[in-house]
């Protein structure tokens, strides 16, 4: 970090990526700002409405329940896949043919094409066609097209099955730059298991869990494909994302306002997240961040000690 | 990993038996996760009408209809090959556009650096529903809209912020002397930069390729918005596949399993990369 040399020449080199980020973002973030704050009739008829739109968005209760569903799916989610991704690198084989075999079969759903997923799942879970479908329908009724809680779990375990591959590759490299030394002295000292996730493992996985839930988070709070495909967002709006209603106001209904005004807040709750996020991410690698290393807090208990033991010596005199 | 440590110390025969227990159990959730992608593929070697008849769990007649259909029909394959075309012309762009930037991030210190940083990885988190509308009235006034050079375009608003961090792990993992000694061997930094430092990281290149590519793939929502039919990708060729005589289930399986093939073709060559790029935590 201090050995990186000051140079604003440097700024050429990135100019390429700003050119193309501005133009593939910020005009037409540009644009959707635009949008929020007129009601555009025609060319020559705009009329500014400043916040109007911004209220709107806010107190629309079909935005509103969105807002809430898809956040609501995102936390399941998140309490699924990062515990099974956790398991399954733990699970996975670390060497030879066996380990490459494992990482090709785990990285096959990331490279699915969206809407294929959903195709998969739609053939998969059908009941008359689809091996699950037919195998659930064995022992309830089970029909995505009618039931709510089964479009629902279906979302669940066809995401689930999309994306718990990347917190387990993740988990994966993370666990692998873990020192097979650390293991050898938990084992002399006789750890169990538990204490040897507690205590080597999961100290060594912190960054690598943080980027999984982000990314985790992220994805899920803009899942539009999957869903769209697999249920178009029912029954009824039970399985309606933040992504999907945006799209179809946007695209379907052509409400510019609305969207416009929708997007920026979309964009903004995402920004701020990531930005807080960040943060916390980066907190321990600044410079000047306090950070209490192993060695403080012994030294702490150190200290403490002898307190303890004084307190203890006061109460026998006692 | 840990059961495996504790036994081994208390005899070999337990902890074999251990570690059989843990790999069959691995490889059985394994199987279990590769059913849907197997299933896709089962159908997608039956007639329609076979399909439709009775329910196989294995199939007794095998039937190519469905990929012959696919490769026959030019709007299938064409718009097969118009994905394609835009991943890897996306694909490209990006890696032109990202290596000299995060050779900038990974070797200098410049006014607002860290905010130019943080700002390219906000856009990795924009909901693409939000840049739907101002793509559509953009490209459409500059000639982009309909084309694979639009589509390509659009897609570096995700894959080039994705493409500076990952590679800016990797270059960071070259040692600063190299460049010291190139400068002093008197080496240009233009000739440096492509003699010397790109063969570096050709694995972290590799990488990169590799996430570029799987994120224009598996793209669908702006790749639809700004195409009609010339460029139109494969993903959404998909979503019209409803016919007078129902859907075709046959031919979207095939189409399905054809999708997915590039994508395993790309992982096999990489499958030794990728835990080292996902190990950088750059993803």
């Amino acid at each position: 970090m201090d050995s990186k040399k000051k140079n604003n020449k440097a700024w050429f080199l990135v100019l390429p990526v700003v050119f193309v980020v501005a133009f593939t973002a910020i005009i037409p973030l540009m644009a959707v700002a635009n949008y929020s704050l007129q009601d555009i009739q025609g060319a020559s008829n705009r009329l500014f409405v400043g916040l109007d739109f911004f209220k709107r968005v806010a107190t629309d209760p079909n935005i509103q329940d969105a807002f809430v569903r898809n956040l609501n799916l995102s936390i399941q989610i998140l309490f699924i896949q990062i515990p099974l991704g956790i398991f399954l690198a733990r699970l996975m084989p670390r060497s030879g043919w066996k380990a490459s075999a494992a990482l090709v079969v785990m990285a096959i759903p990331l490279i699915i094409p969206w809407n294929v997923v959903g195709t998969t799942w739609r053939i998969f879970t059908r009941g008359d066609i689809g091996l699950g479908g037919v195998l659930v329908n064995q022992f309830f009724d089970y029909n995505l097209s009618e039931d709510t809680t089964d479009a629902w779990v279906t979302i669940l375990v066809m995401d689930t099955w999309h994306w718990t591959p990347l917190v387990t590759l993740l988990v994966y490299a993370g666990l692998r730059s873990i020192p097979q030394a650390y293991y050898q002295a938990a084992a002399i000292d006789g750890a169990s298991p538990m204490a040897v996730f507690r205590f080597v493992e999961l100290p060594k996985l912190k960054r690598v869990l943080m980027i999984a839930l982000l990314l985790r988070f992220m994805d899920s709070f803009m899942m539009y494909t999957e869903p769209f495909v697999v249920t178009g967002g029912g029954p009824g709006s039970s399985t309606q994302t933040l992504s999907i209603l945006l799209t179809t106001i946007a695209i379907g209904q052509f409400d510019l306002g609305v969207a416009g005004a929708f997007s920026l807040m979309y964009f903004l709750f995402i920004q701020i997240f990531s930005f807080i996020f960040f943060t916390v991410l980066t907190l321990d690698e600044r410079p000047g961040a306090t950070k209490v290393t192993p060695k403080d807090k012994k030294a702490a208990k150190q200290e403490k000690q002898p307190n303890k033991v004084s307190s203890k010596l006061k109460k026998v005199q006692k | 990993m840990t059961t495996m440590m504790a036994t081994s110390a208390a005899g070999k025969k337990t902890s074999r038996f251990h570690f059989d227990l843990r790999s069959w159990l691995f490889w059985l959730i394994m199987a279990v996760w590769a059913l849907p992608v197997v299933w896709l593929i089962s159908m997608s070697l039956r007639d329609n009408a076979d399909i439709l008849a009775k329910f196989e769990v294995i199939p007794s007649e095998i039937s190519f209809t469905g990929y012959i259909k696919f490769f026959e029909d030019p709007s299938w394959i064409g718009s097969y090959m118009n994905s394609v075309t835009y991943t890897i012309l996306n694909m490209v762009l990006s890696l032109i556009v990202a290596l000299p930037a995060a050779y900038a991030f990974s070797r200098y210190t410049f006014s607002g650096d860290k905010h130019l940083f943080f700002w390219l990885l906000t856009n990795r988190m924009a909901p693409a529903a939000v840049f739907l509308l101002p793509f559509f009235q953009l490209y459409q006034s500059l000639d982009l809209f309909d084309t694979a050079l639009g589509v390509a375009l659009a897609h570096m608003l995700f894959n080039v912020p994705l493409a500076v961090w990952i590679l800016e792990g990797f270059m960071s993992g070259v040692p600063k002397q190299l460049d010291e000694i190139a400068e002093i061997d008197g080496y240009k930094f233009p000739r440096f930069f492509l003699t010397i430092f790109i063969p570096m990281i050709r694995s972290g290149i590799g990488v990169t390729a590799f996430f570029l590519f799987m994120f224009s793939w598996v793209e669908l929502l702006i790749a639809r918005t700004i195409t009609a039919t010339a460029a139109k990708p494969i993903a959404a060729q998909m979503t019209r596949t409803i016919s007078a005589s129902g859907i075709d289930w046959s031919l979207l399986s095939a189409a399905g399993v054809m999708t997915i093939l590039p994508g395993v073709l790309v992982i096999w060559f990489v499958r030794n990369y990728i835990a080292k790029g996902f190990a950088l935590g750059r993803v």
